[in-house]
């Protein structure tokens, strides 16, 4: 039985929730994944901030245009009934509440709520990019991340020790082994791997995992 | 009226020591490498520089970096596939970094052409980015207050230009510059290809040619991520 998920997988389980016709903003990098798994007969119209509303995948090889690009500052191809603006429209849309879901990594999210994924400390050169602007105004502000860090400490807390990105804006988290939704200050666990007793998913995670209603198995396709 | 100007060294001659200069584009898109490149031609020091991003390998705002010419730079995003010069730079404490949010950065930029001096923002909220700055609530909900952003100079890039100033973008080329054609008080438009007034449709104009005080047509532009495949460096 599975004990992680991958990244991909993960990413398909945000693709779920994504409802039809849905304004989506992915992160760069992991969150950007969640495109590929969209459900067949639904249609995402995704928003990269540097201006483009309804792109699609990456153009091939030798077929990239460098005025056309996502945020990460990767070629893409249009869709039909693709948009351009410049950059206060596009985060006129971000801050004005019109994207439905905005997808994110982290280092770390708290029960409350916060997120802490634009800095690990004052070292090197700081990058903040839109992260700290997609965070509000999206009705929904999900977070896909690894359970743990890479040496096993839990990047779900119960407040975060990292510089934040926003306070109190997360609703709901995709992890490698769970499903979490933050409500009125506490993780609450939805759905978590069938192979993880609940014991050892809480020892994992460093805030109080709530269970108000049933939890349903986390069940993912091999991708 | 005629703003055309015949070249970009003569464009960008009357930026002088110590100005503050915003430059358009997000990463290579949209990015007046043609513009930039006469500048360190002409090599004002102490440049206040105003941009998305703080350049990629050695070409455009990473090469006028690399040359000593900017001594602050307001961005939102230092890093890139070669981000060598900036960091370096930076790490050594020879540039200063005022980082700013990146839709924060637009609508400063855009308070600034619109004669907005600050406006209230949730971003940044209980943030290091917000520290020092005044904060209040609207119904209920906390916010930072934001100052806006202006320039002696802007040097943006169009697709089309006319005599008037009136400017078309090439598709998510768009990104900044209509915002920071507002903002300074001299705009220089680099375009790849100058039209008769009235050849761009009224409905298609992007930037009004009030925004901007010069166009120079620089065909078949540079691509900053080209050059960078090919590991060019300016000068």
């Amino acid at each position: 039985m599975t004990r992680k998920l991958t990244n991909a997988q993960i990413a398909w389980r945000a693709a779920q929730d994504i409802a039809d016709g849905a304004y989506v903003n992915l992160g760069i990098g992991f969150p950007e994944m969640v495109a590929k798994f969209q459900p067949a007969g639904r249609e995402a119209i995704f928003h990269t901030e540097n201006g483009i509303l309804n792109f699609g995948e990456a153009p091939a090889p030798g077929q990239e245009d460098w005025d056309l690009i996502n945020a990460g500052k990767k070629a893409v191809t249009l869709k039909p009934g693709a948009a351009f603006f410049h950059h206060a429209d596009s985060f006129a849309m971000v801050r004005g509440g019109h994207l439905d879901v905005a997808i994110l990594g982290a280092y770390q999210v708290a029960e409350n709520g916060d997120l802490a994924n634009w800095s690990t400390g004052p070292k090197g050169v700081p990058a903040v990019g839109g992260a700290m602007d997609l965070v509000h105004g999206a009705q929904r502000v999900a977070v896909l991340t690894d359970h743990v860090t890479k040496d096993g400490k839990p990047k779900l807390v119960k407040r975060c020790s990292l510089p934040l990105t926003g306070v109190g804006v997360v609703t709901r988290i995709y992890t490698s082994l769970a499903v979490i939704d933050v409500e009125d200050g506490h993780f609450v666990l939805r759905e978590k791997l069938p192979a993880i007793p609940l014991d050892e998913l809480q020892a994992l995670t460093g805030a109080e995992l709530h269970r108000p209603g049933p939890i349903t198995d986390l069940t993912v396709p091999e991708l | 009226m005629d703003k055309t100007i015949a070249s970009t060294a003569e464009a960008v001659a009357p930026i002088r020591d110590g100005a503050t200069v915003m430059i358009g584009g997000f990463g290579g898109s949209g990015a007046p490498i043609e513009l930039i490149h006469a500048l360190i031609d002409h090599g004002p020091k102490n440049l206040t520089v105003i941009n998305n991003n703080a350049g990629n390998g050695h070409v455009g705002l990473a090469a006028l970096i690399e040359q000593g010419l900017v001594s602050k730079l307001i961005c939102s995003f230092p890093r890139s596939a070669d981000p060598k010069v900036f960091t370096d730079l930076y790490l050594a404490g020879g540039i200063e970094l005022e980082l700013v949010p990146q839709g924060t950065l637009a609508e400063r930029i855009r308070a600034g052409g619109a004669g907005i001096p600050a406006f209230y923002t949730p971003t940044g909220f209980g943030t290091q980015l917000a520290e020092g700055k005044r904060i209040a609530e609207f119904e209920g909900r906390s916010y930072v207050q934001e100052r806006w952003l202006k320039a002696d100079f802007a040097l943006i890039k169009g697709e089309l230009g006319d005599p008037y100033g009136n400017l078309t973008y090439r598709m998510a080329g768009r990104n900044f510059n209509p915002l920071m054609a507002m903002a300074a008080a001299n705009t220089i438009a680099q375009v790849s290809r100058i039209v008769p007034a009235g050849d761009i449709d009224p409905e298609a104009v992007i930037t009004p040619g009030i925004f901007v005080q010069s166009v120079i047509e620089v065909p078949r532009p540079a691509q900053e991520e080209v050059l960078n495949r090919e590991e060019a460096a300016y000068p």
